[in-house]
């Protein structure tokens, strides 16, 4: 086996390679940019290597840099983890020269695959079910109106080295072809320099299922099942499972089956994914393939038993895979939520900065499931702005769905993340949706569930029950210990009551709470009760409950009579008062927000050193505005909401007091 | 008998009744609640001990006679914040407009001499249109009574001033002599003159908002403490402050049991400092992570941000911080914060409060409106609260300390007991690049020389070591293990024991 290998990558993928090379005895060499110096992969590595500044650009996908850091290390081969090299055949082929393993697939692999018009060639060569449409490139918008009708409508109009949306159209009848043909031809000329276009038939209901390959260099190929990476927000997948609630066994088989066919025909080995779409009827066809390892791949993990990671290594060693198709079952059901630095109540524009507080769940068996965690970042490190704002991919497993989400669910409410904003209160909200847990899902879940954006989940009415109970008897203990502050009166102290009202979520619960040493029985107004237990105390940050045989966790802050309670993706204020405290709040009069200034105004004395808007610009919430230099510190000043720039009032290197304008927003 | 037990059961329900349903339902119609309901709501269920319910006025001209009510237009009496005892007054504004009679001050007095007497802090409910004008100057006496009674307890018992309405003219000047003053947004206002009067003397325009409405008070002026969204968060805050306060100037602060284990580590300190140094960073993050339970209360949170004021607890006790904020003005001393901060040491010394600073200080603030503005006493006051003050004195250095407010930073100098510093800690004179260009003038032109001389500085003073080497520095410590550094600092300074020289009073300059 390899004595040393290389990462070529940062963040929790760099981290779980490394974890595995350590359980097969193999030390590690990492690799990191400035920004990444005291980064969690370089703390886990045996071995780290400075590769240059900050932007990627100029450090981890810079080929020469590595290949001077695998040259200093002696490692013996690289694994390039996913993004940054790892589908770069010129740093595949450099490695091959200087003989050093490459962790994947044959550079002529990645090559072919790396084109979508060549790969969708290769895969109906190979048999592989195909979107229907027309795979020539097309002269002009009357010859792409002609062959939309032959596909029959709706169509799609891609551009050939398209990605990420851009150059693309969808085409419902004549007219739309022929202003989609011309629309997405100026689209990829000005965002790739090739404008050819091809035309495929659209799909609806669509949800993409791909299916996991593994290949040894002994001419073994076997599916490892597939995964379902429906639920996207903008092309991004957020959520992904394994299986697909939705694939029957005779599906998956044809999928599988043709997946593994396509891997032969290219001559594929090490881990690959290729990627289907599939409609209502369960119609599959072939997008394409993603010849390294997925971001999602824990959850084929979780299922199959397998570690990707160590069979890519010893496939790439020269080893037979040590299992057959038929050796391959699935076990049970894994989610993955993938947790982004992005704030869903801020139309999840990133957020970067320092994870003031990161406690994520304990991997592990659970009572009922298993828990893992991928991930990168560490309480008191720094989110940065140079790279993708993951900060951790979440995966439970239990033996079926409804299990795994409900393992899903209990981890996420037990998840600490502040300091920065970040997207667990809407992972937990999908997790919560009817839909979602039917399993009656689309690519289109979160654009048809949320058109509005995330505004907060909103409780069911049992859970609300829940949380004003296990608040009741928070507070009580809460009250309690202000009780025992040292210099009361004797014989004189203060007597905290049994009644109080709960008031949440637009709700109004009158309890009375009767405790003993175990816990508190909750009793509301109309004589149900519910028991708490908790061994939660004043000022801890999450509170674990079992509320009417209920687990529970919540993540409590303090506020004035009462808490700021965290769970399911809702966020609510709940206010515990006595009746008399509640009746007298009830005269506390409604404000409304206060009017929102059309200025920036400059918060201290200073230098502006840049301003980072134009007139006219729409800005989002959260949006660096300007950066004002003071005291030889740059404070980045962020715009409050949305809105418009109407004028700059000041440049950069003006001088500005206090209050003075800098911007104003229409 | 029965008669007259009725007859106290009655006389009782029309003092209770106010000023009538009516006024009462103007008052809640505002948002505000009546003098009683806010007492109510300030001290524990049922602990209220009223006085002088039944006092009136004498006053019989224009028609006062037929204008009497029983209390007079303000509440007072005495009860317990978590068992704990307070005097309260709060003024009646259904009641004549909570205006302030010679009977309505004597009410006050009282209670104010019995706090004193008694050794019990005293929270005053401003609700008032003023002084009562048909009692002329009598109307004016009663202020002096009762600011004389204001000074006379400052440093003996706390006095809080909640302001719940309108506070104008010479009534401003009661709260403005207690230690702490909250307003409510939108329903409270403070000022000596009103809008009406600025007009006709200087003939500027204002709303009574933009005058002395809380955002003025709290951001602008620094007469207010802190504001609240309305009355009933006020009073909840009220009652969380207090508990971070001793009773009187003989006891120590109060303690209650906490749920943090004081050793406590923090592995995330490590990293607050940035490797950048012209990079700022939250101070905010270590005050919590050094408090139980990651409770502050901060005071005066909207003005002179660069400089953090406030309480906490360490190991259930309280402790009042003082804490630079690298976020704002990179931290530095300016005239607000000086005064702000001394202002916050006088108190936590007058009132066995052990304090804690927080350094990261990269001066005083240069700038002609500086010193224009008196830079040079302002700042002698935040220097001279410190040199003063006797209680325990714990603090943590995190990064950098330059110049005069080294110093001033209850260094070791002004009798601190404990000086600690992170590793990442410097104290010098100024920043190697200011030194350089004055030591080295004549190599100013050769930039490499420069740098390398810049180097040669910081190698020699950018660490925290020079200072320790003198005993500046008591002890360099892992920024994780600060909480249980300062808890077993403080815990050791329990029977800490300092008196300066007798003295009639000081001469701090004011």
């Amino acid at each position: 086996m390899f004595k040393k290998i290389l990462i070529a990558n940062r963040g929790e993928i760099a981290c779980r390679v490394i974890k595995t090379a350590r359980k097969m005895g193999i030390k590690t060499v990492a690799v990191y940019s400035d920004a990444d110096r005291n980064a969690l992969h370089v703390s886990m590595a045996d071995e780290a290597v400075h590769i240059g500044a900050s932007p990627a650009a100029q450090s981890y996908i810079v080929i020469d840099k590595i290949m001077a850091a695998i040259k200093a290390t002696g490692a013996e081969a690289v694994h390039p983890g996913y993004g940054f090299l790892s589908e770069n055949m010129n740093f595949a082929a450099a490695l091959e020269a200087a003989g050093v393993v490459f962790i994947g697939p044959p550079s002529g692999a990645i090559e072919a695959m790396g084109d979508k018009i060549t790969s969708k060639k290769l895969a109906m060569e190979a048999g592989v079910s195909t979107v229907p449409g027309h795979m020539g490139l097309i002269a002009d918008a009357d010859e792409a109106v002609r062959i939309a009708t032959q596909i029959g409508y709706p169509v799609m109009i891609k551009a050939s080295a398209g990605g990420g949306g851009k150059g693309m159209r969808i085409a419902w009848d004549d007219a739309e072809a022929r202003e989609g043909f011309q629309s997405s031809k100026n689209e990829a000329a000005a965002s790739f320099g090739d404008d050819r276009i091809f035309i495929e038939k659209f799909v609806t209901q669509p949800r993409h299922i791909e299916i996991q390959v593994l290949a040894d260099k002994h001419g073994n190929t076997v599916y490892l099942h597939e995964r379902e990476c429906s639920i996207q927000r903008r092309n991004q997948k957020v959520i992904e499972e394994a299986p697909s609630p939705f694939l029957d066994a005779a599906t998956r088989k044809a999928m599988g089956e043709q997946a593994c066919a396509l891997a032969r025909a290219v001559g594929y080995t090490s881990a690959g994914t290729v990627e289907f779409i599939v409609d209502g009827n369960r119609n599959f066809y072939f997008l394409e393939m993603n010849t390294r390892l997925q971001v999602e791949h824990p959850v084929t993990e979780l299922i199959t038993g397998v570690d990707l990671v160590e069979q890519m290594i010893r496939v790439a060693y020269g080893e037979a895979l040590p299992f057959r198709q038929e050796d391959l079952k699935i076990n049970g059901w894994a989610m993955e939520s993938r947790l982004y630095a992005e704030d869903p109540y801020r139309n999840f524009l990133p957020s970067i900065g320092r994870l003031t507080r990161y406690r994520p769940p304990v991997e592990g068996p659970t009572a009922t499931g298993i828990v893992r965690n991928d991930t990168g970042v560490f309480e008191g490190g720094e989110i940065s702005m140079f790279y993708d704002p993951m900060i951790a991919k979440l995966c439970t497993w239990a033996p079926t769905r409804a299990g795994a989400i409900e393992e899903m669910r209990i981890a996420l409410d037990t998840f600490e993340v502040e300091g920065i904003g970040h997207n667990l209160p809407f992972v937990g909200a999908v997790m919560d949706h009817p839909r979602f847990q039917s399993g009656n899902i689309t690519t289109a879940f979160i654009a048809e569930e949320y058109p509005d954006g995330f505004k907060g989940a909103v409780l069911t009415d049992d859970v609300v029950r829940r949380l004003a109970a296990a608040a009741a008897a928070m507070n009580r203990v809460a009250e309690i210990r202000r009780t025992r502050i040292s210099g009361t009166m004797d014989n004189h102290t203060r007597r905290v009551g049994d009644d109080w009202v709960v008031s949440l979520q637009d709700t109004e619960h009158a309890v009375k709470i009767d405790a003993d040493p175990e816990g508190s029985t909750v009793t509301f107004a109309d004589g149900t009760a519910m028991r708490v237990t908790s061994d939660w105390t004043p000022g801890q940050p999450l509170a674990r409950l079992t509320v009417d045989g209920v687990l529970m966790a919540v993540k409590m802050a303090k506020i004035p009579m009462g808490f700021r309670m965290r769970l399911r993706g809702a966020d609510l204020k709940v206010h515990v008062r006595t009746p008399r405290q509640h009746a007298l709040a009830a005269l506390m009069l409604e404000k409304q927000p206060p009017d929102t200034s059309k200025y920036l105004l400059c918060p201290m004395p200073g230098l502006i050193v840049r301003i980072s808007v134009e007139v006219g610009d729409e800005v989002q919430e959260g949006q660096a505005l300007a950066t004002v230099e003071a005291m030889k510190m740059e404070n980045i000043l962020k715009a409050e909401r949305r809105g418009v720039v109407k004028a700059v009032k000041a440049s950069a290197g003006a001088s500005l007091r206090v209050d003075d304008v800098i911007l104003e927003f229409e | 008998m029965k008669d007259i037990l009725q007859e106290l059961e009655a006389r009782r329900a029309v003092a209770r009744a106010g000023g009538g349903e009516k006024r009462v339902a103007a008052q809640h119609g505002k948002g505000k609640l009546t003098a009683r309901e806010r007492i109510e709501l300030l001290l524990d269920e049922g602990s209220f001990e009223e006085f002088d319910m039944f006092v009136a006025h004498r006053s019989t001209d224009f028609g006062m006679e037929e204008n009497r009510h029983p209390g007079d237009g303000v509440v007072t009496g005495w009860g317990t914040i978590n068992g704990r005892m307070v005097y309260v007054f709060s003024q009646d504004f259904t009641v004549l407009g909570g205006s302030v009679s010679e009977s309505h001050a004597a009410k006050f007095c009282k209670m104010m001499d019995m706090a004193i007497l008694n050794g019990a802090p005293v929270i005053g409910i401003n609700d008032s249109g003023g002084a009562r004008i048909q009692e002329g100057v009598g109307s004016l006496a009663a202020y002096g009574e009762v600011f004389q009674r204001n000074i006379l307890a400052s440093g003996v018992v706390p006095q809080i001033s909640l302001i719940m309405g309108p506070c104008a003219g010479g009534a401003v000047y009661s709260p403005a002599m207690t230690d702490f003053i909250f307003m409510v947004k939108d329903s409270s206002y403070m000022f000596v003159t009103g809008p009406d009067v600025v007009k006709t003397v200087t003939n500027e325009q204002v709303t009574a908002e933009e005058l002395g409405g809380a955002s003025t008070h709290t951001r602008k002026s620094s007469v207010a403490d802190g504001a609240f969204e309305n009355d009933v968060e006020a009073l909840a805050e009220t009652r969380r402050l207090f508990d971070f306060l001793p009773l009187n100037n003989r006891e120590k602060a109060p303690v209650r049991p906490f749920f943090d284990d004081p050793a406590r580590l923090e592995p995330s300190l490590d990293t607050l400092v940035p490797d950048n140094p012209n990079q700022p960073y939250d101070m905010k993050e270590l005050i919590t992570k050094l408090a139980d339970e990651g409770d502050f209360f901060e005071i005066q949170a909207a003005f002179a941000a660069n400089i953090i004021t406030g309480f906490i607890r360490i190991e259930g006790q309280s402790v009042g911080v003082v804490a630079n904020q690298p976020m704002v003005l990179a931290g530095c001393l300016d005239i607000d914060a000086s005064r702000k901060a001394a202002r916050f040491v006088r108190f936590c010394d007058a009132f066995e409060i052990p304090i804690l600073t927080l350094v990261d200080v990269p001066g005083f603030l240069p700038g002609v409106s500086q010193e224009l503005g008196g830079v040079i006493k302002h700042g002698a006051k935040l220097l001279f609260a410190y040199g003063e003050a006797t209680v325990p004195k714990v603090t943590v250095l995190t990064r950098k300390t330059y110049g005069g407010a080294y110093v001033v930073m209850s260094s070791k100098h002004l009798r601190g007991d404990f000086n600690y510093a992170w590793p990442t800690a410097e104290v010098a004179v100024m920043g190697a690049k200011g030194a350089v260009e004055i030591l080295y003038r004549n190599e100013l032109g050769d930039a490499a020389r420069i740098a390398a001389r810049v180097k040669e500085y910081e190698d020699r003073f950018a660490n925290p070591f020079v200072a320790a080497e003198r005993g500046f520095i008591d002890e360099v410590i892992m920024p994780h293990s600060t909480r249980r550094r300062v808890a077993r600092a403080f815990a050791s300074l329990r029977g800490k024991k300092l008196t300066n020289p007798w003295k009639k009073h000081d001469n701090i300059p004011l």
